[in-house]
């Protein structure tokens, strides 16, 4: 009888773990089936036109992508040097009695929803890019701002958590033979963690481009590529997100899976180099 | 200027630069609490518990179909994700161990922990809502489970992983069958691991938007039948701040506050039950 239920245990848990893998292999495979129509229709073109006109049937996704890559590098060239300072200041600079409240404040900003980033975002920094930058402060700079802001705090904890693994008596060594802070952080500790560091920095970004709600409210969705920043534009989760519940054909619907399944192949691609080119280490040890 | 003073002065001014990062991070923390304090203590009210949502300009107005409607979703979200969560957790950390079955599972939860969220909402979408012909409070709490799914199994991985193999041991040498080795002693090493993952588990997706966009969709008013659009606290927000009402708008900050007050305070109960336990 305990051989019994001790087999059903074991069988029903190994079950429910293929599960995530099941889960995993149908997402791709219904987002990929729900934007044949679509692929067929348009072709690369897809990816190529930026003409995305519902009332003509027409849809070009070049002015969405192009917008989830800019408003993302836009985001990382402010996060990154803010997050590796933020991770310096808590792994090497900070007082014992500072590193955990400042640590656990900023692991609290990365808890906040990004939805109230970007209800932050419209209500208070639309108005100050406008006043700075000119246009209807709906746009790509804002959008940018705003992710920088959101992914920040997680770019942040996770490089600090990547120069922690340093080990002390390294550091120490450095120090004895008479070494400033900054030359431990630049000889010793960066060089230690450089894959875990960059693993963090490419796994942020991986979260930032699939980032939909810090974004949706301050973008404006307007499909059209310009590099003047301070204009309303569109990133793919934007058009997600504005657009699936206005779809009224299959072509339509199709298009709007289509640009879902580029958006989970380019972050599921991201993330995966962070977690296995970069991070794997990590784990093992 | 001799080499030592421009180590120095280099140290001095990249140290400087680091702390101020700090205190940009900080800044925007607490610039942040400021405007959910300060606009959400001005719009709550009893109204907003009492009044179902209305059309703007209207006295008796308020966010009760929108707290039931999260509480509905994201509980049974919960009570589904979490038992799940533990016992495929449970697979990884005490049967598949280090076999390549086990460590995929680990890699493309992992993967699956960071994948847009949106996503999810549309995969559930051509699943459910289409088949159904409507929007569904239902689908609205498969995407959730299927979200928090590897977010618990990872945890409970891990805080598993972290009980000694020499208590399992004891208890096999008892003659205990392995599901009670595992029930009754894995399990309560690993308790309050367990529960701190929970706690984060549900902070996480009880901010989930996107996934609510097209699955749950909205209602503005009261409604438990779970096989019907149902409101979320984080779809009306956006829905009534992106609004031109200015009343709408205030709601939305009122529901803002709620939502981030319970989030963060799940994110502390959680780090407290965990250091409770080390201080033990």
């Amino acid at each position: 009888m305990t051989k019994i239920i001790d087999n059903i245990f074991a069988n029903s848990t190994r079950l429910i773990a293929i599960t995530v893998l099941f889960i995993t292999a149908w997402i791709f495979t219904v987002l990929f089936q729900e934007s044949l129509l679509s692929m067929q229709t348009f072709g690369i073109d897809f990816v190529t036109e930026s003409k995305w006109a519902p009332n003509l049937e027409k849809f070009g996704a070049f002015a969405a992508i192009m917008g989830s890559v800019i408003s993302t590098f836009l985001a990382m060239v402010l996060a990154v040097p803010v997050a590796i300072g933020v991770a310096i200041f808590l792994s090497e600079i900070a007082h014992e009695k500072l590193k955990a409240p400042v640590g656990v404040s900023i692991e609290l900003l990365a808890a906040i929803p990004s939805v109230i980033y970007g209800m932050w975002g419209l209500f208070y920094f639309v108005p100050i890019v406008r006043d700075l930058f000119g246009g209807i402060g709906i746009g790509m700079l804002t959008a940018g701002i705003v992710l920088a802001i959101m992914i920040l705090p997680f770019m942040a904890a996770v490089t600090r958590d990547a120069m922690n693994t340093t080990p002390d008596i390294l550091k120490e060594s450095a120090y004895a033979l008479g070494g400033t802070k900054w030359d431990v952080v630049r000889d010793i500790v960066i060089p230690y963690s450089k894959a875990g560091i960059i693993g963090a920095l490419i796994l942020a970004l991986g979260r930032a481009i699939g980032e939909t709600m810090a974004v949706t409210f301050v973008m404006g969705n307007v499909h059209k590529v310009s590099w003047d920043l301070t204009k309303p534009a569109t990133s793919i989760p934007v058009t997600l997100a504005n657009e699936f519940t206005e779809a009224d054909t299959d072509l339509y619907f199709s298009s709007l899976f289509e640009l879902a399944l580029i958006l989970l192949v380019i972050s599921f691609t991201i993330i995966s180099v962070a977690k296995f080119y970069f991070l794997r280490r990590k784990r093992r040890s | 200027m001799t080499a030592t003073q421009k180590r120095v002065l280099i140290n001095r001014i990249v140290m400087g630069l680091s702390t101020l990062s700090a205190a940009i991070g900080l800044f925007f923390l607490f610039w942040i609490l400021y405007i959910l304090v300060s606009n959400g203590v001005e719009a709550i009210n009893w109204d907003i518990f009492m009044f179902e949502g209305a059309p703007p300009g209207y006295e008796e107005s308020g966010l009760k179909q929108a707290l039931v409607g999260q509480l509905i979703i994201v509980g049974i979200a919960t009570l589904v994700g979490v038992p799940l969560g533990i016992l495929a957790g449970t697979y990884l950390s005490e049967y598949g161990q280090k076999s390549k079955l086990a460590e995929t599972i680990r890699d493309i939860s992992d993967i699956m922990m960071s994948a847009p969220s949106i996503v999810v909402g549309s995969f559930v979408y051509a699943i459910m809502v289409v088949p159904m012909g409507h929007f569904s409070a239902w689908a609205g709490i498969v995407a959730l489970t299927i979200i928090m799914l590897p977010i618990i199994l990872r945890t409970t991985d891990d805080m598993l992983h972290l009980v000694p193999t020499t208590l399992r041991e004891a208890a096999f040498a008892l003659g205990a069958p392995k599901y009670k080795v595992i029930t009754q002693v894995v399990y309560r090493g690993a308790k309050a691991g367990i529960l701190t993952g929970i706690l984060l588990g549900v902070a996480r997706v009880a901010g989930e938007t996107a996934p609510l966009l097209f699955t749950s969709f909205n209602d503005n008013f009261m409604s438990t039948d779970l096989m019907e659009p149902m409101a979320s606290l984080t779809v009306t927000m956006y829905n009534y701040a992106t609004s031109p009402y200015e009343d709408w708008q205030r709601l939305g900050w009122a529901a803002a506050f709620i939502l981030s007050m319970f989030i963060l305070g799940l994110n502390i109960i959680g780090r407290l039950v965990l250091l409770t336990k080390k201080g033990k």
